[in-house]
């Protein structure tokens, strides 16, 4: 753990403002919204909770684990957590989705925050090794790679209740307050099983939200890229 | 690898802005129909909902199908131009690369409003499109993109008559709010009109190839102010900057 250093840098990589294209996903509200399955803020918050069990705590893991292989310099290792997190999305389109966000955050920190890791990346990196291997460059640790992962998808996938759904800003915010605790412990979670083998890493999952994504990818009209 | 252009010979980046229903899905299907034959072309579109514009210029056959391609901005179409431009400035990258030599890349915005502009981090110049159809005061409000975009595109001037707007008076409106910089009145119905603005984007592009071309930035939203007040500006013509090398089909528009 750092003492005291790397706050603003994790501040930094965990705002939605970071010009890396996050805005235009959901996190899977919409179709959420769409089908019926969220209809109010009670909803909302057991969605938010159970994708930050889920989805949430696998991004965060592999994070994790890419920061700490990059701040070891071991590069080669990612092409196995890219391998591991494939197997971990069932839906094709949000696999795509991911390694479009990772190549967009790949694009905006070589120019925010240049780092020879990037280029050893592969073409089109999952976002959360790049997050990982960008957290490394920042001097951050696994723990504050998964909790900055971890909150960006929360309160972005938050922030589209505003444009999908009849909500008063103040109560989607009331619901990522009283998540700050758990988003922590799943940091803490998501740290630990980092350091162990790349296979070993947690993989819960949500069915229907994969399904959902590719329901999403087919509907006429949308708001939200995923 | 990464996805950065290290080709600095890369295509000319238009941006093309302007509110909802002004016609920037025509425009650029006409600049598309009319100079594809002299240049090598791919258009990035940016739409709020889904893929709809994309489809309209692929409709429209102005292009191979590959070489249209749609950006979705989570219904965020002002921040995919100019706050956070990563998705965009990957689209026309990815289409530079995969199609390359590009000569020109055209880049529509999705519908905004009058406030939105293209950043600089983006595209090398922009038009910004208004219609008579949208009222005849429309171009004395100013703001950045009528004020300060490369050009401006007055399209649908054969509409006047039909709404009730003096084009004449909307022009010279409008060339009061630009400080004398190009204005284009436009309709795809008089070949003359649709004549000057291809002249105006090979003028441009001449610019740019012979590396004079400096993109200028309309800037964020803020009072219409003249050029004379601040004692900074200069009058320029279609303000560029100083080292900005001027050819003469530059300005054709406006002549």
């Amino acid at each position: 753990m750092r003492d005291g250093g790397g706050s603003a840098a994790l501040l930094l990589l965990a705002d939605g403002r970071l010009p890396a294209g996050s805005y235009a996903h959901s996190g899977g509200l919409e179709p959420a919204v769409a089908s019926g399955r969220v209809v109010d803020m009670a909803g909302l918050e057991r969605f938010l909770i159970g994708r930050a069990e889920t989805a949430g705590l696998i991004v965060a893991a592999f994070a994790a684990a890419a920061c700490a292989c990059a701040a070891r310099d071991d590069i080669t290792a990612m092409a196995g957590l890219e391998t591991e997190l494939d197997a971990r999305i069932p839906s094709a389109e949000l696999r795509k989705v991911s390694r479009d966000l990772g190549r967009q955050l790949r694009r905006a920190m070589g120019a925010v925050h240049p780092h020879p890791h990037y280029a050893a990346l592969g073409a089109a990196p999952h976002h959360p090794v790049v997050l990982g291997v960008v957290a490394a460059a920042l001097g951050l640790d696994p723990r504050d790679a998964a909790l900055a992962i971890l909150h960006e998808n929360n309160a972005g996938a938050a922030a589209a209740a505003a444009k999908v759904m009849r909500v008063d800003p103040f109560d989607v915010h009331a619901i990522i307050a009283r998540m700050a605790g758990r988003l922590d412990q799943l940091a803490g979670i998501a740290a630990n099983a980092a350091a162990g083998p790349a296979a070993d890493l947690p993989s819960p999952g949500s069915p229907l939200a994969d399904i959902a994504a590719e329901h999403h990818r087919r509907s006429d009209v949308r708001l939200f890229a995923s | 690898m990464t996805d950065q252009t290290t080709n600095d010979r890369r295509a000319l980046r238009l941006g093309v802005a302007g509110p909802v229903g002004t016609g920037k899905s025509s425009v650029i299907a006409t600049l598309c129909r009319h100079l594809r034959d002299e240049f090598a072309i791919g258009v990035i579109t940016n739409d709020i909902y889904t893929d709809e514009d994309a489809r309209f210029l692929k409709s429209a056959g102005v292009l191979p199908e590959e070489r249209i391609r749609a950006v979705e901005t989570g219904a965020c179409p002002h921040t995919a131009i100019r706050d956070d431009v990563t998705m965009n400035l990957m689209a026309v990258e990815d289409m530079e690369r995969d199609f390359a030599p590009l000569d020109i890349v055209l880049i529509e915005s999705g519908g905004d409003n009058l406030t939105a502009t293209f950043s600089p981090a983006l595209v090398d110049a922009q038009l910004f499109v208004l219609d008579v159809a949208g009222g005849g005061d429309v171009a004395r409000k100013g703001g950045p993109g009528i004020g300060r975009a490369d050009l401006l595109v007055i399209n649908k001037i054969d509409l006047g008559p039909h709404v009730d707007v003096d084009v004449e008076q909307m022009v010279a409106d409008a060339e009061r709010a630009r400080d004398g910089a190009p204005v284009l009145a436009l309709s795809r119905k008089r070949p003359e009109t649709v004549d000057k603005l291809c002249d105006w984007v090979r003028g441009l592009h001449e610019s740019f190839a012979a590396g004079g071309h400096v993109p200028i930035d309309p800037g964020p939203m803020a009072p219409h102010h003249h050029a004379h007040d601040d004692g900074h500006h200069h009058h320029h013509g279609h303000g560029h900057r100083h080292d900005h090398t001027h050819t003469p089909a530059h300005h054709h528009a406006h002549e």
